[in-house]
């Protein structure tokens, strides 16, 4: 073995040793004579060579056969690039498969499974029995042939979670028996429960690693913080600088996934993570499913957002707003400042605020409203508004819910409420009693030093007890609610100043406040938070990192949700409380990602190994492409090969190979320079041969007439084809129509709208206005219509009486082809057109009309053969030429018009001109 | 059965070439027709007729009444120039004029047969008859003598080096050969003489491929004649180049020595040159030794 080379017969090499011998003998053979026919012949007979040395073989050629040679005694040593050790494979012990099946491995878990693959179908070959053991799902491994496990491949599939410890204990309790060989497919994350398995497998026999040697990326869960979404992402091996892309992916007004935002994230240079935020509206985060790295597979590379990404839409009514100056004395201070943070406010009417369909709406010391608003108010309640009052002076004072319960009221009240710790009044300010396990604000913690002075007192009623959620120490209820359809009415009996209570001021304000779902959380809660609490999952991760139902996976319990480890009791996903949702993503900021170390004594190999080659073949083809480039060597020595040509061809074969666009673009330039050189009438190319010559024809004979009448001089026609050849160049195109022409690209209709645009004319010809007036009735008349629907034609009219084309060379009112139909459709003039005093027409267009739809088969009238003849006949006798004379002046006013625009038009000024010029 | 199919297809096949030659040798002669020589036939009204006095001897039939009629005397128009001169055309059909040096250079046969066509139009156009040497084509005047040259042009002869062919020289005629004259130069040496004899003046016209001028051949290489009847062996080409270079002159200088002597006239043409100079040269040594 050399290097990485190795040979199967390296004996054979001997045979270079014949080289130079066999150059000696190469040498010394002289190359074959040339015939050559040759008149002058005669004159050379009785000349002598003047030196009799035979021409021997040049250097070049032998070095040539030399190689050649050389290449195939080479071949013939079998030489293979990166040979494997065959040892390696002989062992016979049966083999286990250990795979970490973890998310980080779904990247390239194809990759694996082929690599997998093609050592089982080894251990196959070798007669080994293999058993698959998967650390995140560990069942006791079954050692079976090869082909049973092959067959089972497809259905294993990564999980979204690392092997935790409890697995790791599980999979080496259940490792067979007896020695074995291990292949352990990692999944390049360090973890530290990796050691004793690893002690463990080793004790059976010999342990391989598969890892793969590349990055792995993964996404932290979205933040919001200053207005804006922020996105970490991290790397599992520090390198160069790149960037990825994160999606934000969600459904759009219509419910169809999409991508709602993107940005990039770059890593430094050997920096682990990558940092960036993107401002999302409102409106969008609310709809944002989950955020995944492009082109990155894997749960890993996906994070659910959850509430922490919402803002709720909190709308405050105020009773009054006319204490201006007093804010801490405000109805609304103490609300603004708790929520400010994590919602967004609304201020307004209350008709003003609901079509923004907020979350909440809070009226603090609101004691009515207005029928109409009340109605709106529960039709957005029953669609799962929630309703926060606060009392106050004017809720006690007002009859509102007073003998009957209000809808807009949990309870009914007592009248003027009670004041208790005041200087008027006996008693202690009352504090607040322990939540109940039913209470939303269960497990919240109390301060002692929130105290309630004032408060509006709840009617008892047999419902009171159940719509109760807070209450004092006394039993007299704090906060009660109401559920209303799939909303809620909740009243908190004090105000939400400081004025009734000192409880606005606490943190536990701003906690009741959270826990009804007032404000939005915007941290992962503590566990001691959620205790007490279940969770449903909505969605959960695969390991490949898609979305999928949770179906009928169980709840979970609350404190469980944040602390545990992900596993297959706990899947990643999102899962749905009672007004809230929390994710768990599969990355985190705690999550460890470092690179596996593994001891040096396991032999560790990528995926893409480099795979043992070998190079005969190749040899070979060298050295017969050797022996080609002698052959044509030896003929053009032997002058059989005329050399320069065959140079020249290669030359030339090369450069059309290298330069296709020179040619073209010279082929294009010539084109270019034909058709502008002179003016040309041009033609469409409708792929029909006869009335692509009819048209040719056609314009022609219309040509001929505008040089011998005008002083336009065009030359021949041309024919153009709408997708390849340019448009700019000529002034008109005619387009007749036939049912069964091609409809252009979409890139030769942008072509055609820039054409018309730019004052480009189409004069699109039906040529069946025998058979058919202008309309759909004929077949033309509807490919007319498919053609040109998506051209950019402004509103068209009937040619009127007063337009240009009547009067550019000849004064016409008819304009027949070879049919003397009537309708000719032209851009509509302007609606404000209108006829001035003493002007014989209108000032219409300023423009040329883009456009002009007939189906008189003008080119059939104007056609003329090479000697100038008619081809078609028109009419009978006279009128029949009476008939063609004035098509030939209809085309000759067209593209007079076409060429000169409105000139004849503004004519109608020049008298008005020269008495301005005082002439 | 297969006879007339074979004939016809025959006959088409060597039908095919004349239609090609003559328009070729015809746009030859066009271009000559256009340059400074004027037609040798004035047309009708013009300058070459001749009034002279009525002379004893005249028929009455002679008189031009026309003429006569202005004044008192009788006056015959007379034309000055009344016989045709005849040229008579040997064209060297032998195989080694089939050579071309390469693909893109045409044969010297098929230049030198445009060339002679392209002269007989000339020829015939001003007025003059047209033949070959020997007795297969007697000169003629009229277009079809153009069309049986271009047909016995046509043919190619198997034999490697053609001698030329010197009977039937009508006395005092004009001749035009042309040839590579790289055969038997005795030969043409003894058919000068006897057009000399004769009388007989012309153009000696060696058409040469450039290949035979240049003799660009190297190595070990066996040279054939294009009939395959001589070969000659070298074993470096490359060193001959000088001596056949040398003997080739030398070959012309004694054809120009010839022509001198017998009051001809001797060019040489190479295919890679353009026909219409040497179809000029042709032109003007003809209407230097013209008889008019």
């Amino acid at each position: 073995m050399i290097g990485a080379l190795g040979f199967t017969a390296p004996w054979l090499l001997l045979g270079l040793l014949a080289l130079p011998i066999l150059w000696i003998i190469l040498r010394a053979v002289p190359p074959a004579p040339v015939r050559r026919m040759f008149p002058g012949v005669v004159l050379l007979l009785g000349l002598k060579d003047e030196e009799q040395i035979s021409d021997r073989t040049p250097w070049w050629l032998l070095l040539l056969r030399m190689l050649a040679v050389a290449a195939v005694i080479i071949a013939m040593a079998g030489p293979i690039l990166n040979p494997e050790a065959r040892d390696q494979t002989s062992s016979d012990a049966p083999l286990l498969v250990v795979m970490d099946a973890s998310w980080a491995s779904a990247p390239d878990w194809r990759a694996k499974m082929s690599s997998l693959e093609d050592r089982l179908s080894q251990a196959g070959r070798d007669d080994r029995p293999v058993a698959l053991l998967r650390l995140t799902h560990p069942e006791a491994p079954v050692f079976q042939a090869a082909g049973t496990l092959i067959s089972r491949l497809t259905g294993i599939l990564p999980e979204p979670w690392v092997p935790t410890d409890a697995m790791i204990s599980e999979a080496t309790n259940v490792l067979p028996d007896g020695d074995f060989d291990t292949l352990w497919f990692s999944d390049g994350i360090a973890r530290e429960n990796r050691a004793p398995l690893l002690t463990a497998l080793e004790a059976k026999g010999s342990v391989t690693v598969f890892e793969s040697p590349r990055s792995l990326y993964g996404l932290e869960p979205a933040t919001f913080e200053d207005g804006a979404v922020q996105l970490t992402a991290r790397r599992l091996r520090p390198g160069a600088e790149q960037t990825i892309t994160v999606q934000a992916i969600g459904p759009d007004p219509s419910g169809n996934e999409t991508t709602l935002a993107t940005q990039d994230l770059t890593f430094a240079a050997d920096v682990l993570d990558a940092r960036g935020s993107v401002e999302i509206p409102a409106e969008l985060r609310a709809r944002i499913q989950r955020f995944t790295i492009a082109g990155s597979r894997g749960a890993g590379a996906v994070s659910l957002p959850d509430d922490t990404l919402r803002r709720r839409e909190v709308a405050l009514i105020a009773s009054s707003q006319n204490r201006e100056g007093l804010e801490l004395l405000s109805p609304t201070h103490y609300l603004e400042r708790a929520l400010e943070p994590t919602a967004d406010l609304i201020e307004g009417g209350l008709t003003d605020v609901l079509p923004a369909n907020p979350d909440v709406v809070v009226f603090a010391d609101v004691a009515t409203v207005s029928e109409g608003e009340e109605a709106l108010l529960l039709e957005w309640l029953e669609k799962g508004g929630m309703l926060l009052r606060f009392a106050g002076p004017r809720l006690a004072a007002s009859d509102v819910s007073r003998s009957e319960e209000d809808a807009l009221m949990p309870v009914r009240l007592r009248a003027g409420g009670r004041t208790v710790g005041g200087a008027m009044s006996w008693g202690e300010p009352k504090t607040l009693a322990p939540f109940d396990a039913e209470s939303p604000f269960f497990g919240l913690d109390i301060p002692e030093d929130v105290s309630v002075t004032s408060q509006v007192m709840a009617q008892p009623d047999p419902t009171l007890a159940s719509r109760v959620i807070a209450q004092l120490t006394d039993g007299t209820p704090l906060v009660t609610r109401k559920r209303v359809g799939q909303g809620q009415i909740v009243l908190i009996h004090v105000t939400a100043n400081a004025e009734w209570s000192n409880l606005p001021l606490s943190g536990l304000f701003v906690e009741m406040l959270e826990r009804l779902a007032v404000s939005s959380i915007t941290a992962t809660p503590e566990a001691a938070d959620l205790a007490g609490t279940t969770w449903q999952p909505a969605k959960v991760l695969d390991g490949f990192g898609t979305l999928r139902d949770a179906q009928n996976l169980p709840g979970i319990a609350g404190e469980e949700l944040v602390t545990a480890a992900l596993g297959p009791d706990l899947r990643p996903g999102l899962y749905q409380g009672e007004d809230r949702s929390l994710a768990r993503n599969v990355v985190t900021s705690a999550t460890e990602l470092t690179p596996t170390q593994w001891p040096d004594r396991i032999p560790v190999e990528g995926l893409s190994t480099s795979r043992e080659t070998p190079l005969a073949g190749w040899l070979l083809a060298l050295s017969m492409v050797l022996l080609f480039a002698d052959v044509l060597a030896s003929l053009a020595l032997s002058g059989k090969l005329r050399g320069a040509r065959v140079a020249s061809l290669i030359i030339a074969a090369t450069l059309s190979f290298g330069l296709p666009g020179v040619s073209h673009a010279q082929t294009d330039d010539r084109a270019a320079i034909d058709a502008t050189s002179e003016l040309r009438l041009a033609h469409v190319l409708t792929g029909d041969d006869n009335l692509d010559g009819l048209a040719a024809a056609g314009l022609k004979g219309l040509s001929d007439v505008l040089y011998f009448r005008t002083s336009i001089e065009p030359s021949d026609p041309i024919g153009v084809n709408l997708e390849t050849d340019e448009l700019a160049f000529f002034p008109l195109l005619y387009w007749p129509i036939t049912p069964d022409q091609p409809t252009p690209s979409v890139e030769a209709y942008a072509k055609l709208n820039t054409y018309l645009r730019t004052g480009g004319m189409i004069l699109f010809d039906t040529r069946d206005a025998d058979i058919a007036s202008f309309g759909t009735s004929s077949p033309n008349g509807r490919k007319l219509q498919a053609l040109a629907a998506p051209l950019d034609i402004p509103p068209l009219e009937p040619l009127p009486q007063d337009h240009v084309l009547t009067r550019t060379f000849y004064l016409l009112q008819d304009f027949p082809g070879r049919y003397t139909g009537r309708d000719i459709w032209v851009e509509a003039a302007p609606a404000d057109a209108e006829l001035i005093e003493g002007m014989p027409f209108r000032n219409l267009n300023d423009n040329v009309t883009p456009v002009i739809i007939g189906g008189n088969d003008w080119i059939g009238a104007w056609a003329t053969n090479a000697s100038g003849m008619p081809l078609n006949r028109l009419g009978t006798g006279f009128s029949g030429e009476r008939q063609r004379e004035i098509a030939y002046r209809f085309g000759v006013n067209l593209v007079m018009h076409v060429l000169t625009g409105n000139y004849k038009s503004d004519q109608v000024h020049v008298p008005a001109l020269l008495d301005r010029l005082g002439q | 059965m297969t006879q007339p199919l074979t004939l016809r297809r025959d006959a088409e096949i060597a039908a095919s070439t004349l239609p090609a030659l003559l328009a070729k040798a015809d746009h030859l002669a066009s271009g000559v027709l256009l340059g400074e020589h004027g037609r040798r036939r004035a047309g009708q009204g013009d300058d070459l007729w001749q009034y002279r006095p009525m002379m004893q001897g005249d028929s009455l039939r002679s008189i031009d009444w026309r003429r006569s009629a202005k004044g008192d005397a009788q006056f015959v128009r007379d034309r000055e120039w009344q016989i045709a001169q005849s040229v008579i055309f040997w064209l060297d059909q032998g195989a080694s004029m089939q050579f071309a040096g390469t693909k893109d250079t045409e044969s010297k046969a098929s230049r030198a047969r445009v060339l002679m066509l392209a002269m007989a139009i000339l020829l015939i156009r001003g007025g003059e008859r047209v033949g070959l040497t020997g007795f297969t084509l007697p000169p003629r005047r009229g277009e079809q003598q153009i069309l049986r040259l271009a047909e016995a042009f046509s043919t190619d002869d198997a034999q490697d080096y053609a001698p030329p062919e010197a009977r039937g020289m009508i006395p005092h005629a004009k001749a035009v050969f042309a040839s590579d004259f790289l055969g038997d130069i005795d030969a043409v040496e003894a058919a000068l003489a006897k057009a000399a004899d004769r009388g007989v003046r012309g153009v000696l016209l060696q058409v040469l491929d450039p290949m035979e001028e240049a003799f660009p051949f190297e190595g070990r290489t066996i040279f054939e004649s294009v009939g395959r009847t001589i070969s000659f062996e070298t074993l470096k080409a490359k060193d001959l180049r000088d001596r056949y270079l040398e003997r080739l002159n030398e070959r012309r200088d004694r054809l120009q020595q010839l022509c001198r002597a017998t009051g001809w006239q001797f060019n040489c043409h190479h295919t890679n040159e353009s026909a219409q100079s040497a179809l000029l040269w042709m032109w003007r040594a003809f209407d230097g030794g013209a008889a008019r």
